[in-house]
């Protein structure tokens, strides 16, 4: 009990507020979406989960300039995330624009 | 003011854009705006973690900009050279790389801990959660995508796999017990946790049938999410915790709302009973079905007050929606009134058919959901279904014995007159047979749906 209280220090707590009160805030924004938009929104909610990112940019900021082995997983983690990142908003981009009204001929 | 409280604040802006844009993206008016201002977020999180001050390592910019440039680069052209038909399966594919990211990151923390470090600490749990989500969210994405695009077969699947899903989640379990328990660090135990995370996103994926494929990736896409959230608290970072509990939060809920559209529950798509099923039901005994010629058929349109069109995944990837919207015209302009019913998982996500047909000009107005278009059935004279199967198999009302039993579908056979296009009397993607196809007002157009619609749009310009 003591090692779990140990755990449970000040940031701690504030993260696990922050945590519960995100998931509220997803499923709020979320609420009612129409069945036309639920292939465009899972595209774009996993572009943003491509946030991961900067945690490889982090990791690779805070390596020393010889220590290859983050450097490299680092860098890898950067380019995977990024394709995620690039490549889910250009796709939603390009769903969502097919729903653009199209000009009357 | 200090530096780390200015760069706190300005994620604090950057959350904040995030949350408008994916606020934005769950409405149809405003879901172009939206995702842009959710990549804005985005591309302003990015730079803010770039020049945020570091108080150890070497900054390594070269590094970091080369696999930016790389990894863009690959995004940029694979986002415009996929084929719409081909959005699922690309879905899946970037997300599993987000969680490989967040699995790599585990990795390498785990390197990264100082001698001495504490095992039983937040910090090595924290890892273990970045690396055990991240890998599962990796394979389970690709064999989703594998048994999107046909590589993996539906049948390929592990023996007794709720035993297999079991034992690797308790083995699972043990080993993080193990590695936080040991005095120091043991990275044989990791590497262990590793392959058993691994595999288990394997073993979790494969036995779900690919119907449910996309329930499945927006599950994924949650996991992916919480990974995110995992190795943002690693870093103690805020915005990868907001926005990967973000995804993760709406994730689930979008979860749940499609498993609604084929009113089948979360846990019943998980155990995989739909594909594993498949062609059991059917009737034994043979039952005729009558065909129709493309020649009557043009005339019986041409002189149609009102045609509904239904519209399947097999039409989209025979790209023949461009054709289907050329008899359209041509029947309008001969005043006969032309509607798409559109189920709502038509295609292979739900709201991939209306994307699909947006994209070969179909106007948007023409687009019936489901309840309008079932009430507007008994008023419509011609339904052609192309290339839809279990969409429109009544089975789903009648017969409590079928996997889609419950499932809400188009009921066609409510029209004066059906036809179904379709190559042969196989089964659909749920592997069922369909009633429809012998039904008094039904008449079958074999052949690839593209040769036959061309033929029709030929016979209808000569008629």
């Amino acid at each position: 009990m003591e090692q779990i209280l140990a755990f449970l220090d000040d940031n701690t707590l504030a993260m696990l507020s922050l945590l519960v009160l995100s998931s509220f805030l997803g499923m709020e924004i979320i609420g009612k979406v129409p069945t036309v938009l639920h292939t465009p929104l899972m595209s774009g909610a996993n572009a943003i989960s491509g946030v991961v990112v900067i945690g490889a940019i982090i990791l690779i900021r805070r390596a020393e300039a010889t220590d290859y082995l983050t450097l490299v997983l680092g860098f890898i983690g950067i380019a995977l995330a990024m394709i995620n990142v690039v490549g889910g908003f250009a796709v939603t981009n390009r769903m969502l624009d097919m729903f653009k009204k199209k000009e009357r001929k | 003011m200090d530096i780390s409280n200015l760069i706190d604040l300005l994620y604090l802006v950057s959350i904040i854009v995030f949350i408008i844009g994916l606020k934005g993206l769950s409405h149809p008016e405003t879901a172009r705006k939206g995702n842009r201002v959710a990549a804005l977020g985005m591309g302003m999180a990015i730079v803010i973690s770039l020049f945020a001050p570091e108080t150890s390592g070497s900054n390594n910019y070269p590094w970091i900009i080369g696999a930016m440039l790389i990894g863009g680069g690959i995004g940029f052209v694979s986002s415009k050279k996929v084929a719409m038909t081909k959005m699922p399966e690309m879905v899946s594919l970037f997300n599993g790389l987000g969680g490989a990211c967040a699995m790599l990151i585990g990795i390498a923390e785990f390197g990264n801990l100082p001698q001495g470090t504490d095992m039983m600490s937040g910090a090595v749990l924290t890892n273990i959660f970045a690396m055990f989500v991240g890998a599962v969210s990796l394979t389970g994405s690709l064999v989703a995508y594998g048994k999107l695009n046909g590589s993996l077969r539906d049948n390929f699947t592990l023996p007794a796999p709720q035993i297999i899903n079991l034992v690797s989640l308790v083995g699972i379990i043990a080993l993080s017990v193990m590695i936080m328990t040991q005095p120091e660090l043991n990275m044989a135990l990791v590497y262990a946790l590793l392959g058993l995370s691994l595999f288990y996103g394997i073993a979790f994926v494969t036995p779900i049938g690919g119907g449910d494929m996309p329930v499945v990736i927006s599950l994924l896409n949650s996991v992916t999410g919480i990974g995110a959230t995992g190795a943002g608290l690693i870093y103690g970072n805020n915005i990868m915790i907001i926005g990967g509990i973000l995804v993760g939060a709406s994730g689930v809920i979008l979860t749940v709302m499609m498993c609604e559209a084929m009113n089948r529950s979360l846990v019943n798509v998980l155990i995989g009973n739909l594909g594993a099923s498949g062609g059991g039901s059917g009737s034994g005994r043979e039952e005729i079905v009558k065909e129709v010629n493309i020649a009557d058929l043009a005339i019986q349109l041409k002189y149609a007050d009102k045609v509904a069109i239904v519209p399947g995944y097999g039409l989209a990837v025979a790209q023949a929606q461009h054709i289907c919207h050329e008899i359209e015209a041509a029947l309008e302009s001969e005043g006969v009134e032309v509607r798409y019913a559109i189920h709502p998982v038509a295609g292979r996500m739900p709201g991939h058919m209306n994307v699909l047909l947006a994209e070969s000009d179909v106007d948007y107005d023409k687009l019936l959901e489901l309840e309008p278009a079932n009430s507007s059935f008994p008023s419509t004279d011609v339904v052609l279904v192309i290339g839809a199967n279990d969409v429109v198999n009544p089975s789903a009302k009648d017969d409590s014995a079928s996997p889609i039993y419950g499932m809400p579908i188009l009921d066609v056979e409510t029209a004066k007159n059906v036809v179904v296009f379709k190559r042969g009397m196989s089964t659909g993607y749920a592997g069922v047979q369909n009633p429809l196809f012998f039904g008094d007002k039904t008449k079958m157009l074999f052949g690839d749906a593209k040769a036959s619609l061309g033929k029709l749009k030929d016979e209808i310009a000569n008629a």
